[in-house]
This record gives structure tokens, C-alpha cells and sequence, in this order.
């Protein structure tokens, strides 16, 4: 067999492989549409977002989905905010503070982190931080206790993968910088972090991604109450947890307002991706 | 090399395919004389224990098919009444102008109010309960017990404990003011027992089970009537209603042997979900097993 041949037929394996990743994501968003479309026919797409409430499956049924649009937004808005300056913050920890014993216990500690199941996170979120919250502002499960458990899923991701992008950065950048006598603080702001910014970037978006995707987690701590969040001690309903806790149970109509939730979670993430593909382009040519 | 394992690759794939099309048919002469088919539609409520009733009848009865739907005990009724199904699911009694069925109830489903343990009060009226979820009452301190905020604890929408809550205090899930919305029982009780000041309610079933293994809560009595499997059993208990099949009186009265032949079918199955062979999967789905 020449070589020749071997790439052709690789070649050929690979097609096949990226054609079903492909064909898989596309079967998944017509699945989508076709069960939304009874619900996005009638009562029509406007009522998901102009009706008073979410009753899916009362006598005169109400569709609105905004709220919990919000209320998903909201929790990954906040979870970033928390996550990411102790992520960066850790990352650096790891690579540039830390003796290198220290930094390697502290990354399989964030690889354990990662690595624990969401319904565990949910769980210790039920019995340990909302009864806390609730000391100050009852009922405790809120949109705080949502961002506070994400924050923590998310924080490994944004960590390991900002650490990685730190390594990467050419040993010749760092030489550079010490050779110029600059600080350490001075090489990490000026060198290190626009060397890995693309990484880092990239490792926020992913971590959001997972914020929105986040289910279990959030469920067992948001309160689940469906309206705009008013205060961070206001319970909240993200679209992923209305999924999963009237879907089993949903049928006709409503069934299919569940799944227009799940369209508007694509739309999201749609959202999410391209806006991190511009900023990455503007990285790259800014 | 890689030609082969893009053939295996394709072999796989092909096969899986295969799988994916071949329907399970089961062709069998049964033993015992079931064969057909039961069309079983109704109660949400009931759908899915009757779903796995018929899953396990289908194992004991090769050549036997029980289609179950949901969509409602009015449904049920209307579609046995018709003919389009053979056993309708209603989770309520009869009303007086159904009897023209035949009801069977083959469990019981109950719900009971629960409190974390520590809470003073024992026990709560029914107007009380509904002040607390129409939002009228919101201190625990004006019905007489501490002076904390309640945390009313409600169900997501579509869950048969949430019907038979609203159906019974004749409220409409649009009324109810919750401060905190739940999916399954068990995020229930972990949500009142996490909570002094909750009230919320679940399953008797999950309560009775969740209080002898020392969870902090407490299910409340319901018009003097404690809330145990024993008082949903016998009927007694308020906040309760009877899960029934129903069918036509004549079913299998008529001529013909295919009509016979149906209504042994649907006689068997009738029994079977009644006896006591399903009361593990009763209590799996957190309903009370009728005394036999």
C-alpha cells in the first residue's frame, strides 16, 4: 500500500467524521424546529415574548419565555464576572508564584474541581449556601446562590485552560523580559497576558458556555420562581431548568413551548459564538 | 490496513442503523392464550405507572402489545365511550354521569403538607393553607407560629402533585404565590428540610418513607386525619383521590371471537395492574398500593 493511497484513504475517514459532526449538530436544530413548530405556529412566536406569565399548561395558557432569557443571562453574567478575575488570578498563581510542587498540587486540586459531578454542586448548594443566604435574605435559593455555584463549576475551566494558555507563550518572550530587568508583575501585564489573550479569551467563552448549559446545578439553588430577577436575592428560572423540570411532564402544547426554550438556549450560545469570534478578530487584527 | 478499518468502521455504522430500524416484534403464540393488542389512554397521572404495568405484562405476555397515551382523565373517558381506546386512566372518581363505565382502581395517590420538624405549629386548616399559597399570609407569625417570612414551596407545572393540590383547594396555579418552585418530590423535602420557615408538599408516599428515616419534616393532618399510606389506603385521608382504568361494561359482551379474544385481554390486564405483583412499581411512582 503506498503512502499515497494511506493519505487518500485517511483523508477520506476523516471527511466521513466531520460530515456526521456536522450532519449531528444539524439533525439536532431541525429536531429542534420540528417539535417547537406547533407551539411557534400558534400560539405564535410574539406570545413567548409579550404574554404576562408562563403558565404553559393552565386553561388559558400564557407562554412568556423573557424572564427566564433574563434569568439565564443573568447567572452566566455573574458567574463571569466572579469567575473569571479568580481564574486569571489562579492561572498566574500557578504559573509565575507558585514553587512548582505547590503549583502542581494546586492544578490537580482544580483538575478535582472540574471534575466533580454538577448534581454534587447542587447538592452542597441546597444544604450548605442557601440556608446561609437565606440568614440574610430569605428564601436563599436566588439568583445569588445560582452565580455563586457556577462561578465555582466554571473557575476550574477558566483556570486550567488560562494556565495552559500562560505555558504556551515562547520561552524566548519571557528571557526577553527578564533580560530587560523587567518585574515579575511588570512581565506578566506587558508579556505574559497579551502573549496568551487569544487563549484566554477562548477560555472565558468556553466557561460561559457551560455556565449556560449548566442544569442540575441551578436548579436545585435558583428557586425556580419564573420573573425578572430585581434584586441578586430574588429567585430566578433559567431556560435549562424549565426544561428539565416540566419536560417529563409536559404534553401538547406545553411540550412544545419547552422546546421553543430550548431554541432560545441555541440562540444564545449562537450569540455567544459569534460574538467571541469577532472579538478574537479584532484581537487578532487590533 | 486502513481499508479495513474503514470496513469496520462501515460495518458498525451500517449496523447500527440496522438496529436503530428493526422494530421489536414479538410474533409468538403466547401460552396462555393472550394475544392482541390494548390501546390504554387518560391521566397523565396514571400514564406512567400504567406505561410500566404494560411493560412488564408485555415480558409475562409475549404476543401482547398495551399502547398507553396520555392526554388527560376526560380523555380517557371520552376515548373508551368512542371505542378508540380500550382502557381509558382517570385519576378522580366517576362523576354521576360517567357511570356508564366501569371504573377499577388499582392504587391511590395522596399528597401531604409538610413542615421542617422544628416548626411549632401542628397543624394548619385548609383556608390557612390556601392564605399561605394565594400570598395573603406571608409571616409565619399571623397564623400564630415564629416571626420568620414563610417560604412557600410549589410545584412545577405539569406535576400530578401540583393537580391534585390545586384541584382540592380549588385554586388555580395562577393564584399561587410562591417564593420557591420544585421538580421532583425529593427536591421537596430536601428544599423544607434545608428550610425552618417552609411549608411545601409532596407525595405521601416520599414523606412517610423520608420521615421514618429521620429527615427533619413533618407531613401536617389534613381535617384530623394523619397523613399515612394507611389513611390514603382506606380513603380517609382528604388530600387523596383513587387512580382508576375504566372501560366499557359490555366490553367482550359482544359476538365475535376477535371481540372475545380483546376483552380477555382487557380483563387480564385489569386484574394484573390491580393485584399485587405491580405494588413495587405503584411505589416506584410514589402511590399507595391498594390493600389486597
Amino acid at each position: 500500500m503506498s503512502p499515497s493511497r494511506t493519505e487518500t484513504s485517511l483523508l477520506w475517514l476523516l471527511r466521513a467524521l466531520a460530515a456526521i459532526a456536522g450532519a449531528i449538530t444539524l439533525l439536532i436544530v431541525v429536531f429542534l424546529l420540528v417539535e417547537a413548530w406547533p407551539a411557534l405556529r400558534s400560539p405564535g412566536f410574539t406570545h413567548f415574548l409579550s404574554d404576562e406569565a408562563w403558565f404553559p399548561s393552565s386553561s388559558t395558557p400564557q407562554f412568556n419565555i423573557a424572564p427566564m432569557v433574563a434569568g439565564t443571562v443573568a447567572a452566566t453574567l455573574g458567574a463571569m464576572l466572579l469567575a473569571t478575575p479568580l481564574g486569571i488570578a489562579a492561572a498566574l498563581f500557578c504559573r509565575f508564584y507558585a514553587p512548582p510542587a505547590l503549583a502542581s498540587g494546586f492544578r490537580r486540586l482544580l483538575e478535582l474541581l472540574a471534575g466533580i459531578p454538577s448534581v454534587v454542586y447542587g447538592f452542597w448548594g441546597l444544604v450548605v449556601l442557601t440556608p446561609l443566604i437565606r440568614q440574610w435574605a430569605p428564601p436563599g435559593q436566588s439568583l445569588l446562590a445560582a452565580v455563586l455555584i457556577l462561578s465555582l463549576m466554571i473557575l476550574p475551566t477558566i483556570a486550567l485552560l488560562s494556565e495552559t494558555a500562560l505555558r504556551s507563550i515562547p520561552r524566548s518572550y519571557l528571557q526577553g523580559a527578564a533580560a530587560l530587568g523587567l518585574s515579575r508583575w511588570r512581565t506578566i501585564s506587558g508579556v505574559a497576558l497579551p502573549a496568551a489573550r487569544c487563549g484566554i479569551a477562548s477560555a472565558i467563552m468556553l466557561a460561559a458556555g457551560r455556565a449556560i448549559g449548566e442544569t442540575m446545578a441551578v436548579l436545585m439553588v435558583a428557586g425556580n420562581i419564573v420573573q425578572v430577577p430585581d434584586s441578586i436575592f430574588a429567585p430566578v428560572r433559567t431556560l435549562t431548568a424549565n426544561i428539565a423540570l416540566e419536560l417529563g411532564y409536559a404534553m401538547g402544547g406545553h411540550r412544545a413551548a419547552l422546546f421553543v426554550s430550548g431554541l432560545m438556549l441555541l440562540v444564545l450560545i449562537v450569540v455567544l459564538v459569534t460574538l467571541s469570534d469577532w472579538i478574537m478578530r479584532e484581537e487578532i487584527h487590533g | 490496513m486502513i481499508k479495513k478499518i474503514l470496513k469496520a468502521c462501515c460495518v458498525v455504522a451500517i449496523s447500527l442503523l440496522l438496529v436503530g430500524c428493526s422494530g421489536e416484534q414479538q410474533e409468538g403464540a403466547a401460552a396462555d392464550g393472550l394475544i392482541g393488542q390494548l390501546i390504554v389512554t387518560g391521566s397523565s397521572t396514571i400514564a406512567p405507572l400504567a406505561g410500566e404495568i404494560a411493560k412488564r405484562f408485555e415480558q409475562e405476555h409475549p404476543g401482547t402489545r398495551i399502547d398507553v397515551q396520555s392526554g388527560g382523565s376526560s380523555r380517557g373517558i371520552a376515548d373508551v365511550r368512542r371505542g378508540t381506546a380500550d382502557i381509558g386512566m382517570v385519576s378522580r372518581q366517576l362523576n354521576p354521569d360517567e357511570i356508564d363505565l366501569v371504573a377499577y382502581p388499582i392504587a391511590r395517590d395522596g399528597v401531604a403538607v409538610i413542615l421542617h420538624r422544628d416548626n411549632p405549629l401542628q397543624a394548619l386548616s385548609e383556608d390557612q393553607i390556601v392564605a399561605i399559597y394565594t400570598g395573603s399570609v406571608t409571616r409565619w407569625s399571623e397564623i400564630g407560629g415564629a416571626d420568620a417570612p414563610i417560604t412557600v414551596v410549589n410545584k412545577a407545572e405539569g406535576r400530578s402533585t401540583l393537580e391534585l393540590f390545586l384541584s382540592h383547594f380549588k385554586l388555580r396555579n395562577e393564584d399561587i404565590r410562591p417564593s420557591v418552585i420544585i421538580g421532583d418530590n425529593q427536591q421537596g423535602i430536601r428544599t423544607v428540610a434545608a428550610d425552618p420557615n417552609a411549608i411545601g408538599y409532596v407525595s405521601i408516599g416520599t414523606a412517610a418513607f423520608e420521615v421514618t428515616r429521620g429527615t427533619p419534616i413533618k407531613a401536617l393532618p389534613m381535617d384530623a386525619v394523619e397523613a399515612t399510606l394507611e389513611s390514603v389506603r382506606n380513603g380517609s385521608f382528604p388530600l387523596s383521590r383513587p387512580l382508576h382504568l375504566v372501560t366499557l361494561p359490555e366490553a367482550g359482551a359482544g359476538a365475535g371471537a376477535a371481540r372475545a379474544e380483546s376483552a380477555a385481554l382487557i380483563q387480564a390486564f385489569i386484574e394484573y395492574a390491580a393485584s399485587s405483583q405491580v405494588d413495587d412499581l405503584t411505589e416506584a411512582q410514589y402511590f399507595v398500593p391498594l390493600a389486597h
